[in-house]
């Protein structure tokens, strides 16, 4: 078809090359600060050890040897405190931001995040109401169970609400009804302290600052496997949320049956924001910011954004609880605050960047 | 092939399709014109599976529409609708290629389709381009390149040509021509009665909800029945260079 004459627009070239890929590079980055912030957060603390220490108290576990009173102790500490609460800060943030990164594809908005929207708020509901009316109908599973069931009505109603493609500007509506249902959120939460005991006072605090404190590594076992099936799934979806920024209506022509996929990725979202908050309450801003990010630098496609999201949040919130356990020490700054601290601002610089239409990326 | 029985649509009071029978052959380019609220592109979305017809059978290939699941109907007809947009920074070749997705051909082929269908909408020297950044016209050659990888028997095109310049409705058309020339069933709704006379095999003229002619240009064209149905006299002439018709307003 190339008529003479017209030889840039019938024999347009590739410009020269596609742009370098990024991804390899930046996977290595990442996996190298995670390792490097591992380390670290398990080293620092009240008792802060130095490398060797680590070292000895990381192999202690490796075979019986003698031990002086100081490494018994050392070892203590990494393995019954600092490590579990460490990877519970890796699968708290992992679940945040791949959950924030399928919430923006579900609603093709990059404002969508669980805290901001409130997910966060309804799944905290749900355990908060587990704590404070005693239900223990699935033993240690009650509390994640009752985050789960909370969440994914929660997002059912926002979803109802605030789908792409309903008239009245998306970004706004969503962020409208976020503010609802949070609103409704602190309510519920309010009339919850006030019918609590002094010492369920304590843990109800607890869910509305966020804290890795209580993770042990029963806590632990418990909320990996949902996240671990959660992002798997997300990633085996990775086409078909693809297609759905193009719309619902042509994610259809195109094969995907987007009734399905919303229900699925609800559930799978609302599985993974119980993860996150069953044991840690609310930490904002990291489904917000982490995928954003990565979003910029590899581009919007869910296959990669999907797993380096994971390890962006696993490695920003293992950071933050590094900074609550610091600031102050002994006393524990709440890492709701400092995500807060971050996460706010970031959040103001994503509308001032997008005009206020919220089009990020 | 696409058949098209007794179809009628109902929303609220207002028939938008009142009993419509349309039957498209394969090898066929067949143009809907009509003017504004006739059911056009209703009845081109009843076609595609995305609206649910009251009354009436839909067939796409022989085989009924409310029988095929969606990944299926993405293996049958392929459409490019009215107003696309883009929700994050895909590049254009990602984008094109996102109709390859669900279908079931060989992977191995995926490249060179994508590549082959880009060089056609002229396109290829933007494909790393973020899509959110195209010109309107960019855009909808993105769509159209997206609409022609998925290589389906029957295409649907909602008014591909409205916001292009005259190379590329030109362009487009010819595709869709020799997509028609290679078997395809090809329905594109047009608001150019010139556009639609010069390259349709068959022009479906509907008013109302109702199909009021249907035929080859010449015969559908007409200075009494377009003048009717628009309420706009005009003039119809030979083309100088084409055996078609012209339409001119008065």
């Amino acid at each position: 078809m190339s008529e003479a004459g017209d030889t840039a627009f019938a024999r347009p070239d590739r410009p020269a090359g596609r742009p370098a890929d990024r991804r390899p590079l930046l996977a290595w980055a990442v996996a190298a600060l995670f390792v490097a912030t591992l380390m670290a957060s398990v080293a620092v603390g009240a008792i802060p050890l130095s490398p060797s220490e680590l070292a000895a108290a990381l192999l202690s576990k490796l075979g019986p040897s003698e031990m002086t009173p100081d490494e018994t102790l050392n070892a203590a500490i990494v393995w019954d405190l600092r490590l579990a609460r460490s990877l519970m800060a890796v699968v708290v943030g992992a679940s945040l931001a791949t959950c924030g990164a399928a919430m923006q594809g579900l609603f093709g908005n990059p404002l969508a995040d669980p805290g901001i929207v409130g997910v966060s708020s309804g799944a905290s509901l749900g355990a908060m109401a587990v704590i404070i009316l005693q239900i223990s109908t699935f033993g240690i599973w009650t509390l994640p169970v009752g985050a789960f069931v909370a969440g994914t009505c929660t997002t059912f109603v926002i979803y109802a609400l605030a789908r792409p493609g309903v008239a009245g500007g998306d970004n706004s509506r969503l962020l409208l009804v976020g503010i609802a249902v949070n609103a409704i959120g602190g309510a519920v939460a309010g009339f919850l302290t006030y019918l609590a005991t002094a010492d369920q006072l304590q843990s109800l605090t607890f869910w509305s600052m966020g804290s890795l404190s209580t993770a042990r590594w029963v806590t632990l076992a418990i909320v990996t496997p949902p996240a671990v099936v959660g992002i798997a799934l997300l990633m085996r979806w990775s086409r078909p949320l693809d297609l759905l920024a193009l719309g619902e209506r042509q994610a259809r022509h195109l094969g995907v049956d987007v009734k399905i996929l919303r229900r699925k990725l609800i559930f799978v979202t609302a599985l993974l924001v119980a993860a996150a908050v069953s044991f840690a309450g609310t930490i904002g801003f990291v489904g917000l910011v982490v995928p954003h990010l990565f979003r910029l630098m590899i581009g919007p496609g869910h296959r990669w954004l999907i797993p380096f999201s994971a390890g962006g949040g696993g490695l920003l919130v293992m950071l933050a609880d590094m900074a609550a356990r610091t600031l102050d020490p002994p006393n524990e700054v709440p890492i709701g605050v400092i995500m807060g601290a971050l996460g706010g601002p970031f959040f103001l610089w994503m509308i001032w960047r997008g005009q206020g239409q919220g089009r990020g990326a | 092939m696409i058949r098209v029985e007794n179809v009628t649509l109902r929303i609220g009071a207002k028939t938008l399709l009142d009993a419509v029978d349309l039957t498209c052959l394969p090898g066929s380019l067949t143009v809907i014109v009509g003017p504004n609220g006739a059911g056009k592109s209703t009845l081109l979305s009843v076609i595609a599976g995305d609206l649910e017809a009251d009354a009436g059978r839909v067939a796409l290939s022989g085989t009924p529409l409310a029988r095929m699941s969606v990944r299926r109907l993405a293996q049958v007809r392929a459409v490019f609708p009215q107003g696309s947009e883009i929700r994050f920074g895909y590049p254009v070749e990602e984008v094109v290629a996102m109709g390859r997705a669900f279908r079931d051909l060989p992977v191995a082929e995926d490249a060179r389709i994508v590549e082959r269908e880009m060089t056609q909408a002229e396109i290829l020297h933007m494909a790393h381009r973020n899509a959110q950044t195209l010109s309107g016209g960019e855009q909808a050659r993105t769509t159209f390149a997206r609409v022609a990888v998925q290589q389906t028997d029957v295409v649907l095109l909602d008014e591909p040509t409205a916001a292009l310049d005259l190379r590329h409705q030109e362009r487009v058309l010819a595709a869709a021509r020799r997509m028609a020339a290679e078997g395809a069933t090809v329905v594109a709704v047009l608001h150019d009665l010139n556009l639609a006379a010069a390259h349709a095999d068959s022009i479906v003229l509907m008013q109302a909800g109702r199909i009021v002619a249907e035929g080859p240009p010449w015969q559908v064209l007409t200075e009494e029945l377009v003048a009717r149905v628009y309420r706009q006299d005009v003039c119809i002439l030979p083309h100088p260079a084409r055996d078609c018709p012209v339409v001119l307003t008065r």
